[in-house]
Formats: C-alpha cells, structure tokens, sequence
C-alpha cells in the first residue's frame, strides 16, 4: 500500500514536471516579444532591449523556465508585463472561486445522477426507468452556458428569486454567497449530472446481474436492500473513474459559465489573459488548472486502493 | 436411508413440497409440471445435462429467479403457513437464508469482492436476529468458519474474497447458508467449479452440515457419482420436466427411463465402443423452450415412435416412478 502510493505520488511529480515544461515551451513559441508587444510599433531597438532586461527575457529559455518553475511551490508566478502586478494572489483569489464554483457543481451532479442512474438501472424494464434514461439523454446535449442562460431568464428575470450574477466571498455574507453561487453551480451541475447519471445507470445495471448480489439476496435481503449494501459501493468504482475525468470537462465548463454569471474565476482570469496578450498570467492559469486536473485523478487513485481491497497489495 | 427399505417415507411432514412447478418467460415454457417432495434428513439428488431446468427449479423455490422468468404452482415449506410463490417479496426475505439457503456454483464471483469475509457471514445473522450485535455476530462467523474446516478462522475472517481460494470460499458460502441452521439447504453444482482434490471434502462438509442440523438437502448436479455418494434419492430431469425418480442404488442399477439409461452409460468410463469411443446419447439437449411436445426425450430417444408424441404421465410413486411409454425391460424396443 506504502509503496503503491510512493509511485503514485512519484507519477503526479514527474506529470506537474512535464506539463510545466510544455506549457512553458507551448507560450515561448508564440510570436511576439512581450516586450515588443508591450512597447508598440514605434519602439527602438535599444528600448526592447531595456524592457527584455527588466522582465528577464533576454535570459537564455532555460534560465527563464527554471526561474519561472523555482516560484511556483511558494506560489509565485512571476511578474505581469502588462499591468507590473504579481500574478501568484490574482491566481489563488481567482482559483477560490472557481474551486467553489466546480466543488458546488460537482456536488449537484452526483445529488441528481446517484439516486435517478441507481433509480433507472432498478427499473430498466419500466417505462419511468426508460423515460429518466431518455430524459438524462437530452440534459447531456444542453450546453451548459445555455443551462445557465435558461436559468437567468427563469429564475432571475421570470421570477426574480435569485441575482443574476456577480460574486460575494463567504467570509463577508454566508448567505449572499449562497444565493449568488447556486445558479452558476447548478448550470454546471444539472448537465454534468445528466452525464454522470447515464454512468451510474450502466455500472449498476452491470452490478445488478453480479452473483453476489444474488448471495446477498439469498440471505435475506430485499432487492433494494442488497443493492444498497452490496452494489452500490461495487457501482462507485466505475463512477469515481469517470469523475477523475470529468473534472477536466468541468473547469472547461467553469470557464465559460463564470462569462455567464460575470464571477471573478480563474476561467474569467484567463480569458483576461488571453485578451490582453499577458502570457506569463495565461502560463500560470494553465498551469493550476492542469495542477487542478492531475492532482484530481492522484487523489482518484488513492480512493480506489481504499474503495477496492483487491488492489492494495498483499502485505 | 438403506437399500433395504427403498420406498420407507420419512418420519414426520415433508420438509419442502413442490406441486405442479411451472417456470416459463411468458414466451417459453422452461420448466413444466415439476413435483417432488425432501423429507427432514433426506438428501435429494437433482440431475441432468445443462439446460434441463434444475437449476431454474432451485431459484424458483427459493424465489431468486431473474425478473423476466415467472413460476408458477404450489411450494410448501414446513412449518410456513403460506405457500411460497404467491407469497410477497417480505415474507420470502424472511424465509431466505434461515428457514432456506443455497449454495451456488460459482465460488469466485459469489462473495461481494469489497467486503471481508467475517462481515459476510455476520450478515446472515443479523439481518435473521439470530445474533443481535455486531461484535457477537462477528465471533459467531469465526466459529462458523472453525465448523467448515477452515485452518485459522481467526486470519481467514479477516480476509476478503480474492485473497481465497475458490475451496476455501465455497466453505464460506457453505458457512453463510448453514449459519441459521436451516431446514432446506439447496446446493446448485457446490463443486463442480473446484478441483476434483478439495470436492471429496466439500462433499463431506455439505453431508455433515445437513446432519448435523437434520436439514433436507436439495442437491443438484450433473454428475452421477457425486449424487450417488451424497443423496438418498434421486431426481433426474430432462427437457425441464422430471423424467425419473427413486431411490438412488435402484435408479442407479435398475434405469426405467431410456434417458436415465443414457446418461448412466455415458457415465460409464469402462465402456467404449469398437472405435475406442465412450457412449455418448445422441443429439443434444435444445434450447430452453424448445423441446418436442409429447415426450421431451423422444427426439433423442432410441425407443420412441409415434405414441410419444404425447406426454407418456406419470407411472408409479411421487418418490419412485418414471415418465416413459416403453420403460427400460418392457417389452418394446
């Protein structure tokens, strides 16, 4: 068990090593100097010079990435060219957010594909069963920015229950917060949960037809009851696999809807980046974001040693 | 029971009475007209190839048939007052894994793969009350496991499923279904996923647990040395009817049914023909459901003509009789 978690462990450096290194190479083969960028058109040669100094860029590729890679552990992520701010607070503030954001919607999904997947894999031979199946069909072909634009014109526009957008921190009003994040979250949550549910519906048919819960019915459980005790931990293997890799799908999600609901989310932080040609910003999004992801499937693997004993090691 | 007294009834009300057993796909006729009765004590051999309904006759008394299968017909378990295939979902939990259990063929994929042995067999106890708190029921399991001969219970217990060998978890599920000492133990092919080393004592295991605990024994197999060294009795079914019953040395020597007759010779590893070959009964079983009216076995029957086209009944006892137009030693053939 020790030993599996060691190579895991060594397996999520090694990965965080090589992404840092591509996203590295990735922003330093695009065209266009910061510099020069920075300076405009009518810049003399002497003065990119200067700026290339300053920022550090004249520096050979190398230097400048094991520079940009020795802050990161401590949460530096350099200087802007652009606006002169330090990048690594943006990053964590921004990253809260959206780590609220994803963790609410990550929640709804399961809330709604757990128990309607469990629901209509039981009655798979009925018409509801079918017809949830259907139904979780169709959520999946809603984008979610349309999830959430439905949602802004029903429940905000319609019906006035809830803002529209904008962000406040849950350290100054709980519930201000509270109201402000569930329509981001649930456009996240209602089609990642229409996903998700058509998972949980296909292990746990698989489930259903496994000997043992026939052994655990030939105990004396019902039907549900053995499914309960018996199958669903057996479903969740499955399940949790697809989370790990859903996550990735879902900050792409959080990107977009953060747009939508006008929150202040490393999505939004990004697309800042992007516009305003701030490459070392955009360099370090990227990089928590794939930090984010593979950190995800890490703990993902873990989870699986503690969830299925046939995969730890026989000490 | 003794050769002596082949036809003695057992002492006191059956333990398990199956009348008029259909089990069917509502397309499909599966299993047709099924009826016999296990006394207390009595060790009742099911036999015959694959597909002729012995498996599907087990799960419908015990009522696990998969949800497109439906029986039909009359069970009776003793002292329950209603009959079982009528009964709710409730009732039947309550009978399943004290009153009644069963042990499956396949011991690699019958334990839940996530869950450790002692908490398996502690289940049973708690979900029947037999043992009221966890950590009773988990000592129980070890005493359990001790009475299956499991060499150190106390490590075993801890173990889960994959960490086993498939002996050592058909001995689990043995544990699991004599746990509450029921009246009925049914077993579907207990060793016929184990090695030939490790059967012998599985056999004497399932022997031993049942007369330890004066439980019938519904034991089905395929295989006629294994029911002659457990059972009193036998069953034989074919084409998902019973084609032959009676007690085992008589059946086993004296064969009425051509089709008894046939599976006894291709037992019969002494006998081969001039091309070397062991006797084989022509053809093969068909499908589920479609088996010849009239007689089932006629197709592959050497002695049928046109008279089998309809059902031959039933000639003889419940316990001792057979279903044959031109039993083995009449006159036809």
């Amino acid at each position: 068990m020790l030993i599996q978690l060691l190579t895991r462990t060594a397996t999520l450096l090694l990965s965080l090593a090589v992404a840092s290194i591509l996203i590295f190479a990735f922003m330093n083969v695009l065209p266009g100097d910061p510099a020069e960028v920075a300076l405009g058109v009518g810049a003399t040669p002497e003065q990119v010079a200067e700026l290339q100094a300053r920022y550090g860029t004249d520096r050979p590729l190398a230097t400048q990435y094991l520079d940009w890679v020795a802050g990161l552990p401590q949460g530096d992520f350099g200087t802007s060219f652009v606006t002169g701010a330090a990048i690594g607070p943006q990053i964590v503030d921004r990253f809260l957010v959206t780590l609220w954001l994803v963790g609410a919607g990550m929640v709804i999904a399961l809330v709604i594909a757990v128990p309607l997947g469990t629901f209509a894999a039981v009655r798979h031979r009925h018409p509801d069963g079918v017809l949830l199946a259907g139904v979780s069909q169709v959520g999946i072909a809603v984008p979610n920015f349309l999830a959430g634009i439905l949602l802004i014109g029903l429940v905000s526009v319609q019906w006035q229950l809830l803002p529209s957008g904008g962000w406040v921190p849950p350290a100054q009003d709980p519930v201000e917060f509270a109201r402000r994040l569930i329509l981001p979250a649930l456009s996240l949550g209602l089609v990642e949960g229409a996903v998700l549910a058509r998972y949980v519906r296909s292990t746990v048919l698989n489930v259903l037809r496994e000997d043992f819960l026939r052994t655990a019915r030939s105990k004396g459980l019902r039907p549900y009851q053995a499914l309960v005790r018996h199958g669903l931990r057996n479903a969740a293997i499955p399940v949790v696999t697809v989370l790990g890799l859903q996550l990735a799908v879902l900050l792409v999600g959080a990107v977009v809807v953060e747009r939508v609901f006008v929150l202040p989310g490393l999505g939004s932080l990004l697309l800042d980046g992007v516009a305003n040609r701030d490459l070392l910003l955009v360099q370090g999004v990227v990089m928590v974001l794939v930090l984010a992801v593979l950190v995800v499937n890490y703990l993902v693997d873990v989870l699986y040693t503690v969830l299925d004993p046939r995969l730890r090691a026989v000490a | 029971m003794t050769a002596a007294e082949p036809f003695a009834t057992p002492d006191g009300p059956d333990v398990l009475r199956v009348s008029g057993l259909h089990v069917g796909t509502g397309r499909d006729t599966l299993v047709e007209d099924v009826s016999f009765s296990v006394g207390p004590g009595e060790r009742v051999g099911l036999i015959g190839e694959s597909g002729s309904g012995k498996s599907l006759t087990a799960l419908a008394i015990m009522g696990l048939l998969a949800d497109e299968l439906h029986a039909s017909g009359d069970v009776r378990l003793r002292g329950v007052d209603h009959e079982l295939l009528t009964a709710g979902e409730a009732e039947r939990s309550a009978l399943r894994g004290d009153t009644m259990s069963m042990v499956f063929q396949e011991p690699m994929t019958a334990l839940n793969p996530l869950m450790r042995v002692e908490r398996q067999i502690a289940e049973v106890l708690l979900i029947h009350g037999t043992r009221r708190e966890r950590a009773a029921a988990a000592a129980a399991a070890r005493d359990l496991l001790a009475a299956v001969d499991l060499p150190d219970p106390e490590r075993i217990a801890r173990r889960y499923p994959h960490q086993l060998s498939g002996g050592q978890r058909q001995r689990v599920m043995l544990a699991i279904a004599l746990a509450n000492g029921p009246e009925l133990l049914i077993c579907d092919e207990p060793t016929t996923a184990l090695d030939v080393t490790v059967q012998a004592q599985m056999l004497r295991l399932i022997v031993d647990g049942v007369a330890d605990r004066d439980a019938a024994l519904l034991f089905i197999s395929h295989d006629l040395a294994v029911v002659a060294t457990v059972c009193d009795r036998v069953l034989v079914m074919y084409g998902g009817r019973i084609v032959e019953a009676g007690e085992v040395r008589q059946l086993l020597t004296r064969p009425q049914h051509p089709y008894t007759q046939g599976l006894l010779a291709a037992s019969d590893l002494e006998a081969v023909d001039a091309l070397g070959h062991l006797p084989t009964i022509e053809g093969s079983v068909p499908p589920g459901g479609r088996f010849p009216d009239g007689c089932v076995f006629r197709n592959r029957c050497p002695r049928g003509d046109e008279r089998c086209t309809t059902w031959p009944g039933w000639t003889g006892t419940e316990r001792s009789g057979y279903a044959c137009w031109y039993p083995i030693g009449s006159a036809h053939g």
